[in-house]
């Protein structure tokens, strides 16, 4: 097994040799083209004068340590291919994102193995031939050590020296590579598919790690949803940032997925013209809802409140509260009360959700509610907000205007990033 | 509380630079020449700022740390020389601000066998269990403690009108010495590790291409507080040694001990400047230097990981600090051979981080439209020019005194 792996380190400098055994030249670098196969080596690239010359995979017959043996030699010169994923210029040294590690990590080395394939025609006459396959992407000390003495010692030599040191690999399939540039990356076949699946927490953690340019592809590339999740997780300062990189549009789509005080939070960010330009490209409904949250002091109750919550008639039963959760499951994860309000609108009671599942259908809601009714004004100061919650244990909050009417909600979790970001 | 929101990164790096060995080396300047040296510091200070405004911009537009850079456009190999070029460079300056902090405490009368240990396990845990926002505050305030330098400087009561002449007034001699002394001045004050920590902080401060203009102030203006306590450490000791007979002196503390003439204040000023300054770089230099290695080659790091996560950046820094402590302790150890071994290092590996530095911050891929500017250019590669000519120079004196 261990004979049919080769390291890139080692693949590089090999020598290539012609149908007859005679040497063309030396291999420079080795591509993948994505779009036609994800792992397989499609292109090996010889320098030999001046020019590099382009080997098709199909024309090698094999590959070792001795080096490249083709079958066939008509070889076209090299030119910069924007559909190659050079492995000597794209991906060695760059950073890739380890989809399962859920780190960011530096590329040392590529591990291939080597394997057999039957010739389908094409003047192969049906002989085998050798092709490699990208197996893992090395990090850690073993690869450094291959990386700082390749060329100068023999590569077996390389192999039993480094046997002592632990291996550090990631397999290719968890390897997510990053393009800043929008029209390479649909060249080069890069989604961010397997990135959604990673906890928006730890996607977070993850774009913190990379740069600027980095950090707005892989947010322009995500689904909306997941962006929004992910960037509610990233350090505020940086969210206005990532969004500020983007496209109005695009960014205007990921803003609309938040909730919005978070929309909110990170608009008011942001510079006047900017945020203004993806307001704009906002939906109406959620547009008015953060146009509305802008206009409150960002450490007042009107400021912190978000506008997702369900309120009903004060005659309403628990059947009526049913039928309307029924109608806001998007709300459902995070909602812990329901709020009752008279026929002008101002809040009249607070329902615990818990409560209806313990009474019947035709039981009026004002009998569920809470025995002390507690509000906060919009114009009320965070600190006082934040007492409130200590002092009554509370899990959410309703804010009122002035003229009692209900203005939002005001959640625990807010309550918990306003003490972090003390 | 105003000035911890504009001050940050360029600042302290700035502070910074004047260790325990910056600071000998401007004492020794004062009490052998006097005020003749005092015309450098304006061209020292327009480098300065040129070579740090270039790495705060590089971390604004990229998000990147030099390192980071580096390893991508030069790959591992050059990476590789480059830190561990460093990692001799500052594990010499360590050593050298843990022999500031021992003998500016032994000028209190407290044991070295007493005082380095505790420190260093100190400044261990600061970074380790503390966090940065914590640690940044504290080296803000004591960048404010520099001020003990002024007024050291001011108590001593310099001939003001000959250091107003000499400032503005170049004055070259073909004598060793005082080009030694010259190349020293430079080299001190432009150090390596200073554009990996500088840029490293920049980017850990979420500071933006957009949000850069403010930082370029920042830089512009801790590089001229770097200068001005320069100013008066020298003028300080012109005033006090000089002016009663040019002599060498052999440390920091006797700098100290020759201001005691001028009243105990004096003295202890300057004595507690030194301390706060070894304190401070001896705290900044280890973990600048884990952070910059383990980024280059791709180790993972962060004081907000756990040491299972990260056992080559935490290895490297307690590394660092316990070689760096322990040798103080030694007796006869060949420190300040060390230290001039360092600078030969020093002096190799300034000019390839300068070179690096320019070639990236006018490669338009990274830097898009914030390459440097024409003239920008002209006036850094004649800044590194100066500057190589420079360090070989002092690289080369100190081989012959090894």
């Amino acid at each position: 097994m261990a004979e049919s792996l080769l390291f890139f380190t080692e693949l590089l400098g090999l020598p290539v040799l012609d149908v007859k055994g005679r040497r063309i030249g030396r291999l420079r670098d080795a591509a993948l083209v994505p779009l036609v196969h994800p792992a397989r080596i499609d292109r090996f690239l010889v320098g030999g004068g001046w020019a590099w010359l382009t080997i098709r995979y199909d024309q090698v017959a094999s590959i070792s340590l001795d080096g490249i043996r083709l079958k066939d030699e008509v070889l076209t010169p090299y030119h910069s291919d924007e559909y190659m994923l050079r492995i000597g210029r794209d991906l060695l040294d760059q950073q890739i994102i380890d989809v399962n590690g859920r780190k960011v990590v530096r590329v040392n080395d590529v591990t291939f193995e080597v394997r057999s394939a039957n010739g389908n025609g094409n003047g192969a006459n049906g002989h085998d031939h050798n092709c490699l396959w990208i197996l893992e992407v090395d990090v850690g000390v073993r690869s450094i050590l291959r990386r700082l003495v390749q060329g100068a010692l023999p590569p077996r030599w390389i192999r039993r020296l480094q046997r002592p040191i632990p291996p550090n690999s990631i397999r290719w399939e968890f390897c997510n590579i990053v393009e800043p540039d929008p029209q390479r990356r649909l060249r080069l076949n890069i989604s961010h598919e397997k990135l959604e699946k990673i906890h928006p927490a730890d996607l977070a953690d993850i774009v913190e790690e990379l740069g600027q340019a980095e950090r707005g592809a892989i947010f322009e590339s995500l689904d909306s949803e997941v962006a929004a999740e992910a960037l509610s997780e990233v350090d505020p300062k940086m969210q206005a940032s990532i969004l500020e990189s983007m496209e109005p549009e695009k960014a205007a789509e990921i803003v609309e997925e938040m909730s919005p005080d978070e929309a909110a939070d990170v608009l008011s960010e942001m510079e006047e013209s900017t945020s203004e330009e993806i307001l704009e490209e906002m939906e109406v409904a959620p547009e008015s809802e953060v146009r509305e949250l802008l206009e409150f002091e960002e450490d007042t109750a009107g400021g912190m409140m978000n506008t997702e919550y369900i309120t009903l008639h004060e005659g309403a039963t628990v059947e009526d509260a049913m039928t309307a959760l029924r109608g806001n499951e998007d709300q459902l994860e995070n909602l812990n009360s329901l709020f009752l309000v008279d026929s002008e609108g101002r809040l009249a009671g607070t329902v615990p959700l818990a409560r209806l599942f313990v009474a019947s259908g035709a039981t009026p809601l004002r009998q569920l509610a809470s025995d002390t009714l507690i509000s906060a004004t919009v114009t009320d100061h965070q600190d006082d907000v934040t007492e409130l919650f200590d002092k009554y244990n509370l899990l959410a909050l309703p804010v009122v205007d002035e003229e009692k009417r209900i203005a939002g909600v005001i959640t625990a979790d807010d309550i918990i990033s306003v003490l972090r970001q003390k | 509380m105003l000035f911890l929101a504009v001050l940050g990164p360029g600042f302290i790096t700035a502070n910074v630079d004047n260790d325990a060995g910056g600071i000998y080396t401007y004492s020794q300047a004062g009490a052998r020449w006097g005020y003749l040296s005092l015309w450098t510091l304006i061209p020292i200070t327009v480098a300065l700022i040129l070579v740090q405004e270039m790495c705060s911009r590089m971390g604004a537009v990229t998000g990147k740390g030099l390192s980071d850079l580096i390893r991508e456009e030069f790959g591992l190999r050059v990476t590789f020389t480059v830190m561990s070029l460093l990692v001799l460079v500052n594990l010499t300056n360590v050593m050298a601000n843990f022999a500031g902090i021992a003998s500016s405490l032994e000028l209190f009368h407290i044991s070295r066998y007493f005082s380095v240990p505790i420190a260093s396990v100190a400044i261990w845990f600061l970074i380790v269990k503390g966090n940065y926002k914590s640690a940044e505050k504290i080296f803000l305030f004591a960048c404010v403690l520099y001020v003990a330098y002024i007024i050291s400087g001011i108590m001593v009561k310099p001939d003001w009108t000959q250091a107003a002449i000499y400032s503005f007034k170049p004055t070259l001699m073909l004598d060793r010495d005082y080009i030694e002394m010259l190349i020293g001045l430079v080299g001190t004050t432009i150090a390596p590790w200073m554009q990996f920590y500088l840029q490293a902080a920049v980017v850990e401060k979420g500071i933006t291409a957009k949000e850069y203009v403010q930082s370029r102030v920042e830089v512009i203006f801790g590089c001229i507080i770097t200068d001005v306590v320069a100013f008066f450490i020298i003028v300080a000791c012109a005033g006090a040694i000089w002016s009663n007979g040019p002599r060498d002196i052999e440390s920091a503390t006797e700098a100290a001990k020759g201001l005691l003439p001028f009243g105990q204040y004096a003295y202890l000023l300057f004595s507690a400047g030194l301390l706060n300054a070894s304190v401070f770089a001896a705290c900044i230099l280890p973990l600048s230097t884990a952070y910059s290695v383990c980024e280059g080659l791709g180790f993972e790091s962060g004081v907000d990981k756990s040491f299972d996560e990260a056992p080559i950046f935490y290895w490297l820094y307690t590394l660092l600090i316990v070689i760096g402590a322990a040798v103080v302790l030694i007796p006869g150890f060949p420190l300040v051979k060390m230290i001039l071994f360092s600078q030969v290092i020093n002096g190799v590996l300034l000019p390839i981080v300068l070179i690096f530095m320019i070639l990236l911050a006018n490669n338009v891929r990274i830097m898009q439209e914030w390459v440097n500017s024409r003239f920008y250019n002209l006036a850094s590669w004649i800044t590194v020019v100066v500057m190589i000519g420079l360090s070989l120079a002092l690289a080369g004196i100190s081989i012959r005194s090894l």
